[in-house]
């Protein structure tokens, strides 16, 4: 699949709550065909202490209005200048790059975000919802105030929260819900998105439940591209880039 | 017209601008940004008699105007290169050159001995300085005996142009220079990274899995500009310059300090099409200061 290195004019930039951000972005390009779990390389402009590209998975995706949106956690020096840009000005983006989630075979479909990790979620269940999909989301946050875009995910399936602190949905993380834990559903597949050890965990059970499960990893990259061969997962074939070859993983691939 | 054109001890480039081993994978991979047949060179990942896995994750850490890799030589070894890869690039108008690595002398030896018969492979780059490796690659470019000895066994079975990448990370670049160049090496690269490491504070962990690694970008060019002047000032081949080069000025000041060639690495990392833009940047800069031949610039210092 062909990336393309475009410049992409800032539509707006909102902020969500404390520590998220959402950018909405224009191209006058054409917009390529876009994957869901696919992810963007972000150039920040005039951070004096960093200067990698910042990858950014693509959470909303409008072929009509040829725009994009990243949902953006302030994490560092260099998420933290993205988050002060203004509408009106221009990012530098690398895209589309990764892999994607693959198609199931039913809506059985559940869609798990874990923090940060509801981002790819929301354009996943858009992208299935043309073939007919409806998912489930199960989004797991620290508080009721960290819910992002609630009514936005409502849009696209059936939404159940967990919260540590039990503020909203069911109390507990991700794992700990109802949904996971009731024999008497059964998803055909499950897509997760997270923290590393929610994503253990959750791997754990898809398999001891031979359900398949599919991830979309966050490791440290530097080009996005393959080039750099830092951002690898060990899997049982090896080390695989994942840029390039990821971010998203079959559970029963992966050594972790 | 400005003529670009290097005689690089026998390899013909057609302009200054070679990217740096482990930073462009294959070439392949920059395809869709630039078009490769332009460049002077590209010189591939480092490769190994055997496939090697590398060093575990995290094998980055980025820090102030640079990062640290600490990859370890992860390659498919040399014989899938030959049977898989080389023909996928080797029909590229641009010279390709092989960055070959080893544990043990004759791994080397081997090596380069199989990247001799690829007939569009005109030079190998032999890496004695890769800092993440434990056995080989940096140990043969600290002292002058084990350069010698790996620069002198390889030159025996490689007939075409030997380059030999120095290593930082001695007390004296100079003499490991004049020491490779007496064993028959046709120029020197230089800088491999600088051995550094990185502490994630809140954790107490090092931020690599290797707790060190190799520190690139334009943190040390300065350092690596330094080391190059010196060397082209004491060896009687060529030397292509590297270290933290991010825009067309970083190369003229290379060319000035005395490399006839340079090698960009880290850089293409951020912007993907950069190697063009900083060709298109040097010939803006021989119009503008009437240059009419780049290699007027090389050595060209006025001090």
């Amino acid at each position: 699949m062909k990336k393309y290195i475009h410049y992409f004019e800032v539509i707006y930039n909102t902020q969500l709550n404390t520590d998220y951000y959402l950018l909405k972005l224009f191209t006058e390009e054409d917009l390529p065909a876009i994957f869901p779990a696919q992810f963007v390389e972000v150039r920040i402009d005039g951070a004096p202490n960093t200067f990698l590209r910042r990858p950014i998975s693509i959470h909303d995706v409008n072929y009509e209005k040829n725009t994009i949106t990243l949902l953006i956690r302030i994490a560092g020096e260099g998420t933290a200048i993205l988050s002060s840009i203004k509408s009106g000005e221009y990012l530098n983006l690398i895209y589309p790059l990764g892999n994607s989630f693959t198609m199931p075979d039913s809506d059985r479909i559940l869609l798990i975000g874990g923090g940060c990790g509801v981002a790819p979620m929301l354009y996943a269940a858009k992208y299935f919802m043309q073939f007919g999909i409806t998912p489930t989301f199960l989004l797991g946050y620290r508080n009721k105030e960290s819910i992002l875009r609630p009514e936005k995910f409502a849009k696209y399936g059936n939404v159940f929260y967990t919260t540590e602190d039990g503020s909203f949905g069911e109390k507990g993380n991700v794992l700990n819900h109802s949904l996971l834990n009731n024999e008497e559903i059964s998803f055909e597949k499950i897509y997760a998105c997270g923290p590393e050890p929610m994503l253990k965990a959750l791997s754990d059970l898809a398999i001891s439940r031979k359900i398949e499960c599919e991830v979309s990893l966050e490791n440290l990259m530097a080009c996005g591209i393959g080039a750099c061969l830092c951002c690898v997962q060990n899997t049982d074939q090896g080390h695989k880039c994942v840029c390039t070859e990821g971010p998203v993983f079959n559970v029963k691939n992966l050594i972790w | 017209m400005v003529n670009l054109n290097i005689d690089f001890n026998g390899l013909k480039l057609k302009n200054p601008i070679l990217t740096a081993s482990g930073t462009f994978g294959y070439g392949t991979e920059f395809s869709d940004f630039i078009d490769l047949n332009r460049l002077g060179g590209f010189i591939v990942k480092g490769t190994t008699l055997h496939h090697r896995e590398g060093n575990p994750y995290p094998r980055m850490a980025e820090t102030a105007s640079g990062m640290l890799n600490a990859v370890g030589l992860q390659n498919k070894g040399v014989e899938v290169f030959c049977k898989s890869i080389y023909p996928e690039i080797k029909d590229y108008n641009t010279n390709i050159l092989v960055n070959v690595s080893g544990s043990v002398v004759e791994d080397y030896v081997s090596t380069a001995e199989m990247i001799n018969e690829l007939e569009n492979i005109p030079a190998i780059e032999l890496n004695i300085s890769c800092p993440n490796v434990k056995e080989g690659g940096m140990a043969f470019g600290t002292s002058c005996a084990s350069a010698e000895e790996v620069v002198k066994a390889v030159r025996k079975v490689y007939k075409k142009h030997l380059m030999v990448k120095l290593s930082p990370n001695v007390t004296d670049i100079v003499s490991i220079a004049k020491s490779v160049e007496l064993q028959g090496a046709d120029s020197v690269s230089l800088v491999n990274t600088f051995l550094g490491m990185a502490i994630d504070a809140k954790t107490r962990k090092p931020k690599l899995s290797t707790v060190t690694g190799g520190l690139s970008g334009p943190a040390i060019k300065p350092i690596a500009l330094r080391m190059v002047w010196q060397v082209a000032k004491a060896v009687n081949i060529p030397v292509c310059g590297l270290g933290g080069i991010m825009n067309a000025d970083d190369v003229i000041e290379f060319m000035l300090a005395g490399a006839s060639c340079v090698q960009i690495g880290t850089a293409n990392f951020i912007e993907p099409d950069i190697t063009i833009k900083i060709l298109e940047g040097i010939e803006h800069y021989c119009r503008k200061f009437g240059v009419k031949d780049i290699n007027d610039l090389i050595g060209a210092l006025d001090s």
